[in-house]
């Protein structure tokens, strides 16, 4: 008891519970004294969230060193807390390879949640009519698996992120640790509270919370609403740590263009959550305010706009694709030239390329409005500037192609998802297009074309480089390597049978299935496709469940390996697996380029005092 | 230079297989539209573009994946090329020129789409959770079907009564979202007859997936011949007139068999004993009917969600509502 007690997670949960209570009955209290009938539900259930949320840091304790600056007693710097053992995990270490698997729990965690949602629903789809899910329960599971899967998706990026950058740069930490624990402890309450919205009568907007239905929502949005405003402070922060840690605190000798790939994409990413996040934050609390105080911000009855949103809305949410998949394209950048024992090709170019998303990204939002009513003169000059994202796009995948052309190639488990990811992410490429060019978005915008679209592009520039990066950098966090079998059955499971789904979605997207409906008209002769659809998603599930039992049988009985498993000449593969608490003990120093497969004798870094 | 010539073979062999085996199913419904004409034609030329890419991605990676393949017992490494800026350039100039062609293409066939015929026949189309209403106000005619003659331009003047609708016919190929408060406009001239569905295409609550009406496009004389029945359809007697406009507004959410939907059933429910929200109970009289019809926030029924309903007051005129009330009045 004592033991689970001391766990920072457990403490948190338990005064989240509490705040949550006293944060009701403050608000309650508050009215009464007002002399206000005392109980209503939904701004007393706000405020208790809220509560909830600032307790749960307390109660955690991620807030306790910032307490005691705040009264002016002293605090430990670079704390070595390995004696805790597996409990570290559970509080709130301030270790950034600490913090980057607790991000990696937590976003398959709520990947596996996320996914468990469109199961669900998915097999409601399989038959016309509806057969065990009401039009409400599933239309909230459907909105809820988007946004559960993009915080899952957000919190995976910045796993990786967390524990690579600093060790790609040779940096012994993060810039700013404790703000780094703050930005992933923040995460958790946020997916609670976002959870939470099942109990409270769900929510039936989508992930998108275009008002004014959201305004008519059950109270469940509210907790929609919450817990992705809350949850964009981590995103905030993050970027904001990853940027001062590159910037900083890279090591001698390591200019810009001879960081590992990945920093790039980390940088560009990170660019991107700093600055447009408070823009989604924004036009949620909007949506808040609008319900619980009656602004009219988009009531076009009282003077507001309704498209005003979409536009705040995706002057975020465009980027944010970019923020889920560039670290993805970093990671296939990344390991291709190991696999392929070849330097990357065109490095800078592909740097460059993703600085080049990042900033174009900025300047496309108004490819999802095409058909909402915005003014007219906009659709013309967004579809100039969406197509020409397909340029630096285009950049990354001829890059890649030329990496490969005569290397040395061979196929162990992260390279098989890393090729998984470019095949899918190009059917999501590919499919970009037609969506930006006006006239042919006309039919395809809402349909489940769309959907298609944008499972390939998260899938191919997220979910198989994100399984790719865990398999290839699971050794260098545990000292285990996953079983290479069954890493290839999760594969052979979880690729073919995304590529069928996906492509059926495009199909009958094109011949009229519209997105977001529960239930499909019998005429239009969609329901084969449905049925071999669930079925797919139920083989790609299969697939994530093998990759768990990978991981618990390799934890049981995987044998030791400590050495450069990979034969990658990345630093973080210069010392033993597991990597030391404090990273590197002697000092990096860039002597060569990151990529030079294929050079004999050249070395990328190498350690002071070493020869 | 041998595997240059080998993929660029394969690469063109495949785009050709690629775009054969997609045209061989028909990938998009039934064109029906003028509108689909110019949208079609660069749905063809953006298929040809993804059937290149796609090809020329996929083939290279696959043939690297053979050819260059670490053979068993094979520990060296791969050729040491850094770059080449020639061909970073290529492959930057290139897809930028491609991308701005198929801007400019895109931008005129979506003049094409866009350009007004000034005779074009008038409908003022009304979306609402979950219905679909069609007024012809040149022949003061309103019905739940949009009928539309064939060959002559539709100007669709659209707007919302509560949440955004999007008005989607799939084999007319074009999209219009539909705002509350404000009024937006579509263009659509029908080329085949025959019958169509509208589907509402953004979420818009509960019962978005039933949120579908009839299309039917026809020849003019029966347009003519449907408006003249619709008139004088309009003198029949208030039941009959009242159960349409019911399923026209009110059967998503009300039902007429005692089964449970979003509102309170219709069955028996004239003369019975209603319970309020504030716990009162008042008699479902014409007077309580006609209210809740035309204001139903003034009382609540208990156990169901205020503003859910719209007021039917600003939608419906008076006798309409009285025919409505004649209609639930005849439910036993
Ligand atoms: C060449 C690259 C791409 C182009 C030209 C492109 C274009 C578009 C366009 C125009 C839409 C709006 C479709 C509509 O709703 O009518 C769209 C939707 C979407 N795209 Fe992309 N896209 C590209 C790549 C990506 C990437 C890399 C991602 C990353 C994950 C992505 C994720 C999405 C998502 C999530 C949506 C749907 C948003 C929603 O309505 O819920 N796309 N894309
Ligand atoms: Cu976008």
């Amino acid at each position: 008891m004592k033991v689970i007690l001391s766990l920072g997670l457990i403490r948190g949960l338990l005064w989240q519970l509490l705040g949550t209570a006293l944060g009701i009955g403050f608000f309650t209290l508050v009215r009464a004294l007002l002399g206000l009938p005392s109980w209503e539900a939904e701004p007393a259930i706000v405020v208790g969230a809220l509560f909830g949320a600032l307790f749960f840091l307390l109660g955690v304790g991620v807030l306790n060193d910032w307490l005691k600056w705040a009264a002016g007693e002293p605090t430990e710097d670079h704390v070595d807390d390995s004696h805790l053992g597996w409990r570290r995990y559970f509080g709130p270490s301030l270790d950034h390879k600490v913090i980057g698997v607790q991000y990696l729990v937590l976003s398959l965690v709520l990947m596996s949640v996320g996914g468990l949602f469109a199961l669900l629903f998915r097999t409601e789809l399989a038959q016309v009519q509806m057969q065990f899910l009401s039009l409400d329960q599933y239309n909230t599971l459907m909105s809820l698996h988007g946004m559960v899967m993009i915080i899952s998706i957000l919190m995976g990026i910045a796993a990786f992120m967390n524990y690579l950058v600093p060790l790609l740069i040779g940096a012994h930490d993060m810039a700013f640790p404790r703000l780094n624990a703050f930005s992933f402890w923040i995460a958790v309450p946020s997916a609670i509270i976002l959870l939470s919205s099942l109990a409270l009568g769900g929510f039936d907007t989508g992930w998108t919370g275009y008002p004014p239905l959201s305004v008519r929502a059950p109270i469940g949005i509210q907790m929609f609403l919450l817990g992705v405003s809350l949850s964009g402070f981590s995103s905030i922060l993050g970027g904001l740590n990853i940027i001062a840690t590159i910037v900083r605190m890279r090591a001698r000798s390591m200019t810009p263009f001879r960081m590992p790939i990945f920093v790039w994409s980390s940088l560009a990413t990170s660019i991107i959550s700093l600055t447009a996040t408070q823009l989604i934050g924004l036009s949620f609390q909007m949506v808040m305010l609008q319900r619980l105080f009656g602004m009219s911000f988009f009531d076009a009855t009282k003077g507001g706009n309704p498209i005003l949103f979409q536009h705040l809305f995706w002057f975020y949410s465009h980027p944010a694709v970019y923020i889920f998949v560039l670290p993805g394209l970093g990671i296939i950048s990344e390991l291709l030239p190991v696999f392929v024992r070849k330097p990357l090709f065109g490095y800078r170019w592909i740097a460059m390329s993703s600085l080049g998303i990042a900033l174009v990204g900025f300047l496309v939002w108004g490819h999802h409005m095409f058909t909402s009513g915005m003014a007219e003169y906009l659709r013309v000059p967004f579809m100039y500037s969406t197509l020409l994202v397909a340029v630096p796009t285009g950049i990354k995948f001829f890059s890649w192609l030329a990496t490969a052309w005569q290397g040395k190639i061979s196929f162990e488990t992260p390279m098989l998802f890393i090729l998984a990811g470019i095949v899918v992410f190009l059917l999501g490429g590919l499919s970009g297009p037609p969506h930006a060019v006006v006239s042919t978005n006309l039919h395809l915008h809402d349909s489940y074309f769309v959907v298609g679209h944008f499972h390939n592009a998260m899938y191919g520039g997220f979910v198989f480089p994100f399984f790719a990066a865990i398999f290839y950098w699971y050794p260098k966090i545990t000292g285990k390597r996953l079983s290479e079998t069954l890493g290839k059955i999760q594969f052979w499971l979880m690729a073919p049978s995304f590529v069928i789904m996906s492509l059926l979605m495009m199909r009958i997207g094109l011949l009229g299935m519209r997105r977001r409906i529960a239930d499909y008209e019998p005429a239009f002769g969609f329901e084969p496709y449905h049925l071999i659809m669930t079925i797919m998603a139920f083989l790609t599930a299969l697939g994530v469940v093998v990759f768990f039992i990978n991981v618990i049988y390799t934890q049981l009985k995987g044998q030791p390996v400590t050495g450069n498993v990979w034969n990658s000449r990345s630093p973080e593969w210069q010392v033993p697996s597991p990597m030391p608490v404090h990273n590197y003990e002697r000092e990096l120093i860039v002597v060569g380029e990151p990529y030079d497969y294929g050079s004999p004798g050249s070395r990328y870094v190498k350690f002071v005092g070493e020869a | 230079m041998r595997h240059f010539i080998v993929v660029a073979l394969l690469v063109i062999a495949c785009t050709f297989l690629t775009h054969t085996a997609i045209t061989s199913i028909d990938i998009l419904p039934r064109k029906a539209s003028a509108q689909a004409i110019p949208i079609d034609h660069l749905f063809e030329i953006q298929l040809w573009l993804i059937s290149f890419l796609f090809s020329l991605v996929t083939v290279t990676l696959a043939y690297s994946l053979i050819v260059f393949r670490r053979r068993p017992g094979d520990v060296s490494e791969g050729v040491h090329v850094e770059g080449n800026t020639r061909l970073e350039i290529l492959w930057t100039v290139a897809p930028l020129v491609t991308v701005i062609a198929l801007a400019y293409l895109g931008a005129r066939s979506l003049s094409e789409v866009q350009r007004a015929d000034p005779n074009a026949l008038q409908v003022e189309v009304l979306g609402g959770q979950w219905f679909w209403s069609f007024t012809y106000p040149e022949y003061g005619v309103t019905s739940d079907e949009l009928y539309l003659p064939v060959s002559k331009q539709a100007l669709l003047r659209m707007t919302s009564l509560d949440v955004i609708h999007s008005f989607w016919v799939p084999e007319f190929r074009v999209k219009q979202d539909l705002l509350p408060g404000k009024i937006t406009e579509l263009r659509v001239t029908p080329t085949e007859t025959g019958e169509y569905t509208l589907l509402c295409a953004e979420m818009c609550g509960t019962s978005h997936a039933y949120m579908v009406a009839p299309v039917k496009v026809v020849s003019q004389e029966e347009f003519m011949a449907w408006i003249e029945e619709k008139i004088s359809q309009a003198k029949l007697d208030p039941v009959q007139r009242g159960r349409k406009l019911a399923n026209q507004y009110c059967t998503a959410c009300h039902s007429i068999d005692g089964s449970q939907k979003v509102g309170p059933t219709w069955k028996g429910l004239f003369g019975s004993l209603v319970t309020l929200e504030d716990g009162t109970s008042v008699i479902a009289d014409e007077v309580y009917l006609r209210n809740a019809i035309a204001n139903p926030n003034l009382q609540i029924r208990k156990g169901y969600p205020g503003n859910v309903m719209p007021n039917f007051g600003n939608i419906l005129t008076e006798s309409q509502i009285e025919d409505l009330v004649a209609y639930i009045r005849s439910i036993e």
